[in-house]
């Protein structure tokens, strides 16, 4: 989404004296909020809830879990010192950065593909009870969200290169910054809710 | 001197539309005018199509044990009936006025993002057209526009499938077009347009936006763990596993209750228009009618168990959204309040738009008071899954929503078409309309009552329904016919040489009036500084020493010190084909998640092959 406003330079006169694509990219998130909201809620709703395992405390690895989290934690430091190169017009700069976040980003899909075919040959599919369906799905819609980002984030290193970006480049950059803190930010709240407190064991 | 700037540049592969007359450059606008238009096409096309739909329920109804339609028929007619006239015409409607107005109301020149506007239009016709393709695919949605689980998620049939894709789609537009129409109202007003001169439409616009944005998410979730279930064999709704199919209608009715002002909110704004116009008096208690749609919008997100009172929630959920219910009438009545002290001591004129806006609010009362009998949870006992329930929601939103969009049609057509609609034809229009519409709904209360089940195909003569039935079967074709007087009334209308011996028709009191029309491509030659409510018809009036109001002479109106762009040339947003392009790669998606994978992977690269050629082409072409 951000990618189509990358033209929307803040130039033209506005009646609250915002630029319109930075209001409408926190109308946006708002709406995201409403979507994890429900997504996470429904996760939350059917804990202890499935009849069969694999159970959560059989099957994850919260040691691991808690790096590829740091990693993505940490991919919003170099998001933010993109912003900053980018504010400061050192674009080159700004790209590295930007790549960075990019990588660190990818590293965490990689690591969340790595732990879906894990827990996958455990026993634990979408299919095989509830909470592997609420897993998946909660932590897949996450991954999507990143993997967007991180499409965007490349785009904005690839225009930025090819000179198609508008003369302020940190605008673009900042949109972009917004959605992928955004992202961030509700993995910690995924991260809290389905690894760290503990699942109730399952009857029996 | 206004001048559209149109130098084609190459931005990519292909060289850039600048076309902004011709069949083609419907394909490639980013006119909001033009895509008002084409959302209002459409949204009508629709309504004939489930216009058909209920009359082929009214028609299987017509006689006890009628072998018309056979139960799965029938499913999937009143299913679509639902799906089609809330998602494909009401809502689309409602976007077509919004876009069509809301800038000139606001004294802009488009909205804020018009290449993601002609995405949203685009995003919807073909998410409609998805849902449709379902009757040639195996088999339409069947499980009721609601689509209870574990029914909807066991159906071996196609249809509920087509239902999760479709109304994700379609929500994708919505969702589109609210960001994009909030963010219009909130940073493009002209200067001296505050928040609370503003016309209510326009607030009610924005109310709905909000209402959009932060509802369709919901829906969306609860689509998505639909598909799951049925696709890939999840168990978010199915009991065998521990998933409760309660989440549903909690997801589904936490948007469901909001979807219902999404409805008839716009209806509210065409109502609080134009009563004042032919009423010639201003709107009685403005900022009352706004606060009170804004207090709709806030409550209308708490009362949604009253969807669900006869599934046992408990006395405690039930009584506390028995009483939300109760409350949400509150400012609901505040508004028709308000309409009444609008046309008290008026001069009223009841041109057509004035019919039909003063039919709107009589007709909604109506749905309002046995809206109020459901709040009260024992009384909703007897009444739910009943045509008392089918009786009270089309007095809402056909007598409020369908008849407040007839009006805005007569009201606005002069303004888009530079034509009017004929004046006896709209009359008798209305007053078919009025009695078909009463007759075929009106007898469902009884209907309701007298112990008639919802959504059953037939029914045994022995019950003694049948007398009523074939009552509202005959109103449902008078229905039809005024219709039809519409559509031969329009097609005359626009047979007609274009002009207009006045271009405000009706001494009206806003801002689009103020523009030739129809509207030229940028709107305003000088964008308009506002100085208070009902902006043009200050500009028109005055009150002499006696305090009556005087006519200003033409011409001595204009404000010629006020901020004026000299020599500016006015830099419109150039057409583009990206949006379609990106919009199309939804349906492929949809397509590959019923069929193959190949098809959601070559999908979701027209998506973004449209996202980068749009990111990578300016907004206006240099």
């Amino acid at each position: 989404m951000a990618d189509t406003t990358a033209h929307a330079a803040p130039v033209e006169h506005t009646s609250t004296g915002l630029p319109s694509t930075k209001l409408a990219m926190w109308l946006f998130l708002a709406s995201e909020c409403l979507l994890f909201g429900a997504l996470i809620t429904t996760y939350v709703l059917y804990r202890g809830a499935s009849t069969t395992g694999p159970y959560p405390h059989e099957i994850f690895d919260i040691r691991y879990t808690s790096v590829s989290s740091f990693v993505l934690l940490a991919s919003s430091l170099t998001m933010v010192l993109a912003l900053t190169a980018a504010e400061q017009r050192d674009f080159a700069r700004m790209r590295l950065w930007l790549v960075a976040t990019a990588m660190l980003g990818l590293t965490f899909v990689g690591g969340q593909v790595y732990e879906f075919t894990s827990f996958y040959h455990e026993g634990l599919t979408i299919k095989s009870n509830l909470f592997g369906t609420t897993f998946y799905v909660l932590t897949g819609f996450h991954g999507v969200h990143v993997t967007v980002g991180i499409l965007m984030l490349l785009s904005l290193v690839g225009m930025s290169w090819a000179g198609r970006l508008p003369d302020d480049q940190a605008f673009p950059v900042e949109m972009v910054g917004l959605y992928w803190h955004f992202v961030d930010i509700v993995w910690i709240v995924i991260f809290t809710v389905v690894y760290l407190i503990p699942q109730p064991k399952p009857a029996g | 001197m206004a001048t559209a700037a149109t130098v084609p540049a190459r931005t990519g592969i292909i060289r850039r539309p600048t076309e902004v007359t011709g069949w083609w450059s419907w394909f490639t606008t980013v006119d909001h005018k033009k895509i008002g238009l084409l959302y209002g096409f459409s949204a009508f096309a629709f309504f004939l199509i489930g216009g058909v739909e209920a009359l082929l329920i009214r028609s299987q109804l017509a006689k006890p044990d009628n072998t018309l339609l056979n139960a799965d028929q029938y499913n999937q007619i009143f299913t679509m009936h639902g799906i089609t006239m809330i998602f494909l015409f009401v809502m689309p409607m409602s976007a077509a006025f919004f876009n069509y107005l809301i800038p000139l109301m606001i004294g802009a020149r488009d909205v804020a993002f018009p290449r993601l506007n002609a995405f949203s239009f685009w995003v919807f016709i073909l998410g409609g057209l998805f849902l449709y393709s379902s009757w040639f695919l195996g088999g339409a949605p069947n499980g009721g526009w609601f689509g209870y689980p574990p029914n909807s998620t066991t159906d071996p049939s196609i249809g509920m499938t087509f239902y999760a894709l479709g109304l994700v789609i379609t929500g994708i537009a919505s969702s589109a077009g609210a960001i994009n129409l909030a963010v219009t109202v909130v940073n493009m007003r002209a200067p001296g347009m505050t928040l609370f001169r503003m016309p209510v439409f326009v607030w009610m616009g924005l109310t709905v936006q909000f209402l959009l944005v932060f509802a369709l998410p919901i829906i969306t979730v609860a689509l998505f763990e639909m598909l799951f279930d049925r696709r890939w064999g999840t168990h978010f709704f199915d009991p065998t596993a521990g998933g409760q199919p309660l989440l549903w209608q909690n997801l589904f009715w936490l948007f469901g209750h909001p979807e219902v002002y999404i409805l008839i909110l716009p209806a509210f704004g065409i109502i609080s228009e134009i009563l004042p116009v032919f009423s010639r008096k201003p709107l009685f208690g403005y900022q009352f009618v706004v606060f009170s749609g804004i207090a709709i919008g806030f409550i209308g997100f708490g009362v949604w168990a009253h969807h669900m009172f006869a599934v046992g929630l408990g006395p405690v959920a039930n009584t506390a959204f028995g009483i939300t219910t109760a409350i949400i009438a509150v400012p609901t009545g505040i508004k028709i309040f308000n309409w009444m002290g609008t046309m008290y001591k008026g001069d009223i004129h009841f041109d057509s738009p004035m019919l039909f806006a003063v039919g709107a609010v009589a007709m909604f009362v109506i749905g309002g008071l046995s809206g109020v009998t459901h709040a009260v949870v024992p009384s909703d006992y007897q009444q739910t899954d009943t045509y008392y329930i089918v009786a009270h929601f089309h007095y809402v939103l056909f007598g409020g929503a369908v008849f407040g969009l007839f009006g805005a049609m007569y009201y606005w057509w002069p303004k888009a078409f530079a034509r009017q609609l004929n004046e006896l034809w709209g009359k008798v229009q209305f007053w078919i309309l009025l009695v078909g519409f009463n007759l075929t709904f009106g007898p469902m209360h009884i209907l309701g009552l007298g112990g008639m089940i919802r959504r059953e195909y037939t029914y045994p003569a022995s019950l003694g329904l049948t007398f009523w039935n074939q009552v509202s079967t005959v109103g449902a074709f008078l229905i039809a016919l005024s219709t039809l007087v519409f559509i031969l009334n329009a097609a005359a209308t626009q047979r007609k040489p274009k002009g207009l011996a006045n271009e405000d028709p009706w001494d009206a009191r806003t801002l689009e009036w103020s523009t030739p029309c129809p509207p030229p491509i940028y709107n305003f030659e000088e964008i308009p500084v506002v100085h208070s409510i009902d902006e043009f018809w200050h500009r028109k009036y005055v009150e002499d020493k006696e305090g009556r109001l005087v006519r200003v002479p033409a011409g001595a109106s204009d404000h010629p010190a006020d901020g004026h762009e000299e020599g500016h040339v006015i830099h419109l947003p150039s057409p583009s084909f990206w949006p379609l392009v990106a919009a199309v790669g939804l349906p492929v998606m949809a397509y590959g998640v019923l069929y193959s994978w190949w098809l959601v992977g070559a999908g979701a690269l027209v998506t973004v092959v449209g996202f980068m050629g749009w990111a990578m082409e300016p907004p206006v072409a240099e």
